[in-house]
């Protein structure tokens, strides 16, 4: 699902956010990212989603190569691509309803297929009755709920985590990551980048660790 | 159309009014800044609209002028009223001629006493000093300056002619006048188009600038460039439009509140001269020139902004 080969990402005045990175993620896998602040973490997500471009080496996601990916492309593949944020990136002013729709709306479903798909994704993470609220009347748990209703509701084949839960305590950590390991369970491939080492580790998958730009540890290796 | 089809593009259309409807709400929910936007657009049209009303007007005005250009065709002295009566009979057949009036020697001289003041002198005279006159009025196609210098010309040539006068060289110089008037309309327009045109693109810069989280998260779920500037394309769209109208308002009372002492101005002129209104085609001429500007505006500036953006 994932390739990367030998990617570096140097970003202008010549910080390295990734160095000479080679990974493959497979199809159906869920994968855990780890490694300190500033590791490149994001960077390795933003250059999964087309959200920056790699300055070096091959990326290759979903079958698709990014660098001949043209600009009017990118938004094809985005919306192959599902992403969610640790701010949520909800719209503040549109209903839970109206936030899931987005991508739905973007690219061009009917009105009453929207309706049915996002119910079905607000559904799957447990706020369907919420559909009507604003964002800002929800708890972070609910909010980030929705960031993940929205990432899932296109059913893309993959979804990118950026620190998931990085405001939340650790039982509603756990419940988005069960939630995740439900969306894996049927075939989604889903990336996610975290440093909540203790979650992790109860959780049993493959967890790929970053160190100033560089793979240093994969525990696919290992095994 | 098969059905698949049909339904991408009936899900177009609805998304299409969906935008615009959504563009208009949007500029509701601010209607001070809207208006004064709008303000800002419908002056700077109606002042170029107003213009060229004007000089619709005064062409209308000059027209009128043209089919009252006369000829007046001085005979010789020798040439009496019996001999007058005889070329006016002939010159009636000229099809360039419209209608020939005879002042004979005896009319001329009595209308001249009448209007002048010098009868005494006159009567000392044992003869009478002044010409027939043959006031020749031009067919309607024959009034233009140009025709009619060419039949002045034709009757210059004729041997009882001493001397033709054309009274047109006003209505030239109104013409040239008028066709630089013309060219200066268009360059105010030019120029107040622009100003519609900045106008618009910074009103749009500024939405972008307030919209650029919700820009944001629309291109990373995948909108396209063409999704995210629709709503600002149908803002501009708006603008124009309603600028366009504010525009037709304003010249529409500026003339109605002109009509009126322009018309007691004509009556006094004996003319039953009246300022046009803006016809149906100049009005919708205005809305297009208006919502095209507004369009050109936003796009413009949404094309400038856009890539500001990232994600890119
Ligand atoms: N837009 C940017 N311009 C310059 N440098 C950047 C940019 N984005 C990231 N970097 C640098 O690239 C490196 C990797 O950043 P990245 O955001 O990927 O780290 P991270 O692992 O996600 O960290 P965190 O856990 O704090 O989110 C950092 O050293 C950062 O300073
Ligand atoms: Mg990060």
């Amino acid at each position: 699902m994932i390739y990367f080969d030998n990617v570096s990402k140097r970003y202008p005045g010549g910080h390295y956010g990734l160095r000479d990175v080679t990974l493959h993620i497979a199809p159906g896998e869920m994968v855990f990212l780890t490694g300190h602040s500033g590791a490149g973490k994001s960077t390795l997500l933003r250059l999964t989603g087309l959200l920056e471009r790699a300055t070096r080496g091959q990326i290759r996601v979903n079958g698709r190569t990014l660098s001949r990916v043209g600009a009017r492309q990118i938004p094809y593949h985005r919306r192959e691509v599902g992403m969610i944020f640790q701010d949520h990136r909800l719209l503040h002013d549109r209903t839970v309803f109206d936030n899931v729709a987005l991508p739905l709306v973007v690219s061009g479903l009917g009105h009453r297929d929207i309706g049915r798909r996002v119910r079905a994704a607000l559904d799957k993470v447990g706020l369907l009755n919420r559909e009507k609220a604003y964002p800002i009347t929800l708890s972070g748990g609910e909010q980030q709920r929705v960031g993940i209703a929205r990432a899932v509701v296109s059913r893309p084949p993959l979804v990118l985590a950026d620190e998931p839960t990085g405001n939340l305590d650790p039982e509603l950590s756990a419940d988005i990551m069960h939630l995740f390991e439900a969306f894996n369970e049927v075939g989604v491939t889903l990336l996610i980048a975290s440093h909540d080492l203790a979650l992790i580790s109860t959780l049993r998958h493959r967890v790929i660790t970053l160190d100033h730009g560089q793979r240093v540890a994969d525990s696919a290796d290992a095994a | 159309m098969p059905p698949d089809l049909r339904g991408t593009v009936s899900v177009w259309l609805t998304r299409q009014a969906q935008v615009a409807i959504e563009a208009l709400g949007r500029l509701t929910r601010t209607p001070a800044s809207s208006l004064m936007t709008v303000a800002v657009i419908g002056i700077a049209l109606s002042l170029p609209t107003s213009l060229y009303v004007l000089l619709d007007n005064l062409q209308r005005l000059s027209g009128s002028w043209d089919g009252a250009a006369t000829l007046s065709l001085y005979l010789r002295q020798e040439i009496d009223d019996g001999a007058a009566e005889r070329l006016a009979r002939k010159l009636r057949l000229d099809p360039a001629i419209a209608d020939v009036r005879v002042i004979g020697k005896q009319a001329a001289i009595e209308e001249f006493k009448r209007f002048s003041g010098f009868g005494q002198a006159l009567d000392a005279l044992d003869y009478n000093p002044l010409p027939a006159v043959l006031v020749i009025q031009p067919t309607q196609e024959e009034s233009e300056p140009d025709a009619a210098e060419t039949l002045a010309g034709r009757l210059r040539a004729l041997p009882e002619a001493d001397q033709v006068q054309l009274d047109l060289q006003w209505v030239k110089r109104f013409h040239a006048i008028t066709r630089i008037a013309r060219r200066g309309v268009l360059l105010i327009g030019g120029i107040l188009g622009l100003a519609v045109l900045l106008t618009i693109g910074n009103t749009i810069r500024l939405e972008i600038q307030n919209r650029r989280q919700e820009i944001e998260i629309a291109k990373l779920v995948g909108a396209t460039d063409a999704f995210i500037r629709r709503p600002f394309l149908y803002t501009g769209l708006w603008y124009g439009l309603f600028g366009g109208l504010l525009a037709w308002l304003l010249v529409g009372g500026a003339l109605f509140l002109l009509s009126g002492p322009v018309e007691r101005l004509a009556g006094l002129y004996e003319s039953d001269f009246s300022l046009s209104w803006l016809g149906p085609g100049t009005t919708l001429t205005l809305l297009l020139i208006g919502t095209l500007l507004g369009l050109a505006g936003a796009w413009l500036s949404v094309s400038r902004h856009l890539n500001d953006i990232s994600p890119v």
